[in-house]
Order: C-alpha cells, then sequence, then structure tokens
C-alpha cells in the first residue's frame, strides 16, 4: 500500500490544500471574454429608484466606468516595463481595481439598457465612450503615471466620496447601510467599495509625485515637465456635467494637488485647460487622436471572435 | 456586523477554500455572508466581493455551487452583496491565526473615518513580522502580489513577509 492510499482526507488537506481546491474546481471557470462570464451585480437589486431619470443614471454610470475601463488599459500597457518589481506590482494591482470598478459601473449601465459589460466595452465605438481625455493620455514616463494618476485618483476618491455619502467637511461615514445623495442605492455601494480602493491609489501617486519632485534636480524636472503637460488635461474633469449626480468640490480637490505639489517642491502651473472641440470633449464622445488606438487594442479580440467561447 | 446565521447549507459553503491562500476558508476571510434555504429557491448564498476587481469571486461562487451539490443541496443560488462593503475586520480569529502561520501578517484593525479620507503618505504602521515576531518592521511596497496584500521586511530578521492591508 503506498502512503498516499494511507492518507485520509484531512492530511490530503494538511500537506495540500490545493488539492481540495482542485477537487471543487474541475471546470475551469475563469473570468475571461466568451467563458460566459455572469453580470458582476448577479443577485443585487439593480432597479432604478423613482424619481430617477434612468437615462442620465445610465450616462453618468457610462462616464464612470470609461474613465476607470480607459485608465486601466493604459495602466496595463505599463506592465513589465516599469522601474522595479514592486512598481510592476502597484500599477497592475491598480488597474485591476480600476478594471473591477469598470465591470459594476458598466454593469449597473448596461442592466438597464439592455446590454451586458462586454457589449459595453468591446463594442461601442469611440464616440459613444463618455471617459475624460486624460483618462487617454499615453504616459510618456514613470513621472507622467504618478502625476497622472495623482490628479485622476484625487478627483475620483473625491467624487465616490460624494456617491458614497461622505461629507465634505465634518459629517461622518455612515457604516453597515449606505446612505447617498446620488439617490441610486447601487451606485453607492459601487462607490463606497471604489473608496477603500483610490484612498492606496492616491497615496501610491502622491508618495512618488514627492520623491521625484524632492529628489534629484533629474527627477524634479521630469516631474515638473510631467506636471506641466498633463495640466491642461486635468480642467476637463471639472466641466460641468448635466448627468452627473454627484460633483467635486474643487477647493477640496485643490487643497490635496497643493499639498502634495508644496511637498513636493512643484509649481503649480498656470496653463488654461485644454479646450473643448466644437463645444465637446470627452464626456460627449469626442476623444484625443490616442482613443482610436486605445479601442482597436482592447476591442480587437472580441469584434474579430465575437460568438467566441471556451 | 452580525454573525451569519448557522445553518447546515452554510456550514458546507463555509468550507469553501479561498482560490488565493486556500488554507483559509471564505468563511475565514468574512466573504460568506450568509446561505439560507428559501422555499421555492433552495439555498440563497450571498457572497460579498473584497475589491471591485478580485478576479476569485467567480471561482468562489462556483466552488461555493458546487460544494453545496455535493452535499445535496440540489438548488443553489449564489448572490452578490456590495453594502456593506467588505473589511478586513470581517477576518475571524481563525483567519488571524491562518494568515500568521502560512507567513501573512495579519491586518490591524480597519481604519474608523469621518470625513473625507486623509492623505497618509505611505507612513501606515509595518505589522509584526509574522516569522521571527519582531515589530521592527518596515513597509517596502504598498501593493503585494494581490491587491489586498502589501510588502515588509523585518529589521531584525531580514526577511521579507507580506501583510493583509487594512481595509
Amino acid at each position: 500500500m503506498s502512503t498516499a492510499d494511507m492518507s485520509t482526507p484531512a492530511d490530503d488537506f494538511a500537506d495540500n490544500p490545493y488539492d481540495l481546491l482542485a477537487e471543487d474546481h474541475d471546470e475551469g471557470h475563469r473570468w475571461a471574454f466568451g467563458t460566459g462570464f455572469t453580470d458582476p451585480l448577479e443577485g443585487v437589486d439593480t432597479s432604478v429608484p423613482d424619481g430617477l431619470d434612468p437615462g442620465a443614471l445610465v450616462r453618468f454610470c457610462l462616464a464612470l466606468g470609461d474613465d476607470a475601463l480607459i485608465y486601466s488599459h493604459r495602466l496595463q500597457q505599463w506592465v513589465a516595463g516599469l522601474p522595479e518589481l514592486e512598481e510592476e506590482t502597484a500599477v497592475a494591482n491598480i488597474a485591476l481595481d480600476l478594471l473591477g470598478q469598470a465591470r459594476l459601473l458598466l454593469a449597473r449601465a448596461g442592466g438597464i439598457v439592455g446590454q451586458t459589460e462586454d457589449q459595453l466595452a468591446f463594442f461601442r465605438e469611440e464616440k459613444e465612450f463618455r471617459n475624460v481625455r486624460l483618462a487617454e493620455h499615453a504616459d510618456r514616463d514613470f513621472a507622467e503615471l504618478v502625476v497622472r494618476l495623482l490628479m485622476f485618483s484625487t478627483w475620483r476618491l473625491a467624487l465616490f466620496e460624494s456617491l458614497a455619502g461622505v461629507e465634505s467637511s465634518s459629517g461622518t461615514v455612515s457604516s453597515g447601510t449606505v446612505s447617498s445623495g446620488t439617490g441610486d442605492p447601487v451606485l453607492a455601494a459601487i462607490a463606497a467599495k471604489g473608496v477603500n480602493e483610490l484612498a492606496y491609489h492616491r497615496d501610491y501617486a502622491a508618495s512618488w509625485v514627492i520623491r521625484l519632485g524632492d529628489g534629484t534636480p533629474l527627477s524634479h524636472a521630469k516631474a515638473q515637465a510631467a506636471l506641466d503637460t498633463l495640466w491642461p488635461l486635468m480642467g476637463e474633469l471639472f466641466y460641468p456635467d448635466p448627468d452627473a449626480l454627484a460633483a467635486v468640490d474643487r477647493a477640496a480637490f485643490d487643497a490635496i494637488l497643493d499639498t502634495v505639489l508644496s511637498m513636493a517642491g512643484l509649481d503649480r502651473p498656470a496653463a488654461p485647460p485644454l479646450a473643448p472641440v466644437g463645444g465637446r470633449a470627452g464626456r460627449d464622445g469626442v476623444h484625443t487622436e490616442a482613443m482610436g488606438y486605445i479601442l482597436a487594442e482592447l476591442q480587437s479580440v472580441a469584434r474579430a471572435h465575437p460568438d467566441a467561447t471556451w | 456586523m452580525v454573525a451569519p446565521a448557522r445553518t447546515p447549507a452554510y456550514d458546507v459553503a463555509a468550507g469553501t477554500p479561498d482560490p488565493e491562500i486556500p488554507t483559509l476558508t471564505i468563511e475565514d476571510l468574512g466573504i460568506l455572508r450568509s446561505a439560507d434555504y428559501s422555499p421555492g429557491r433552495g439555498v440563497v448564498v450571498t457572497i460579498t466581493p473584497t475589491y471591485s476587481g478580485c478576479p476569485a469571486m467567480r471561482e468562489i461562487a462556483v466552488d461555493v455551487q458546487a460544494r453545496l451539490n455535493r452535499a445535496g443541496f440540489e438548488r443553489v443560488t449564489v448572490e452578490t452583496q456590495l453594502a456593506p462593503a467588505w473589511t478586513t475586520d470581517w477576518i475571524t480569529a481563525e483567519g488571524h491565526r491562518k494568515l500568521a502561520a502560512v507567513g501573512i501578517a495579519p491586518p490591524s484593525a480597519a481604519p474608523r473615518r469621518t470625513g473625507p479620507v486623509p492623505l497618509t503618505l505611505g507612513r501606515s504602521p509595518s505589522p509584526r513580522c509574522p516569522q521571527c515576531g519582531s515589530p521592527d518592521t518596515r513597509l517596502t511596497a504598498q501593493f503585494s502580489a494581490t491587491a489586498c496584500k502589501s510588502l515588509h521586511r523585518c529589521n531584525a530578521c531580514g526577511e521579507p513577509f507580506e501583510g493583509v492591508k487594512a481595509l
């Protein structure tokens, strides 16, 4: 009798818990396009509350979902090209968090209009994407990566706090129940989860902006150049959006950004925001040249094999 | 949080291993919220994602379903619960013990905030070394092989280790 035959199930578990996992997990269900991956909001009550305009809710969820999807894609392109292993894991994890937020938000929008998250991500045209142009910027170096992430995560964290019902001044976070000024409990719940993630993203970006700005003359020059390059794209975050169910207090955003810039010894640029084109910008489906290349890469497999399953 | 009701189905679902750290169960991690029998629907299991992008959720749902089916529960529905958001405070004492046993520092108490999240700039305290027990450790990276863990190094024994981030 071999030793394997003598072992009890308990021994197997103690020796190799992966065996137990394999036993449960024999059908190879994975999260990927074509695997029949179900709605991430499965089982969540997704009815639209009375008094809320479903069209506006869809457009707002698409804006926030598209920001996260396109930003995540840009971060994914950095993977295997970062200066340190620690930055690889950080950037990949931030990209994964944003992809998760994108899935929930696209599923929220899609549930109302009768489409899946995959249909929205892979089969919409460029002009149907509502992300800000800041999300589609191709970072030319690590300084641009962390400066852009500081701008984006500071804004998004403040917005999600507002959506989750966190008061901007002296209010309290309600734990256990999600109360929100948005009127949509699903969006409030998605935002409340996102707050915990975005807080780590912002701290990561802010720490690096300070290290670069307050580092060597070369790192300082690169950080300042990144700030100058990205500054015009930042203004679009604060364009009025008629569909928005919450807004970010510009003064609170500036206070955080200025704290980081002053610790980093970087100068706040004075450049005006990048102008809309004919009154239209990212939220209106008007994007920079980069967007077409992003969608070509993001959507090509799904469009080549729209009915693929594996 | 209110402790989940212990039902026969709950006890079966509770033994489902976490795909990432399979010595821990989804009960140890606080991912399993409830498993109740509902007339007409069979067993309804509620799980909550740790992070929005956690790719393990789908696998956990499939695993829970398979375990319950094998235990004789034929109709099983696995549902997602987003609110209240998962917190590392829901990791049980047994979960803390198992984490430490595999060399991962358990999380400290999650921050209780009133108002906006303050900028902390990576100055969060570093946990006790799970190898030698020394409190003299330092944070080397806020993100590790998964979003839920950070990387640390012990100044006493020199070993690098992972810790579960308080969330």
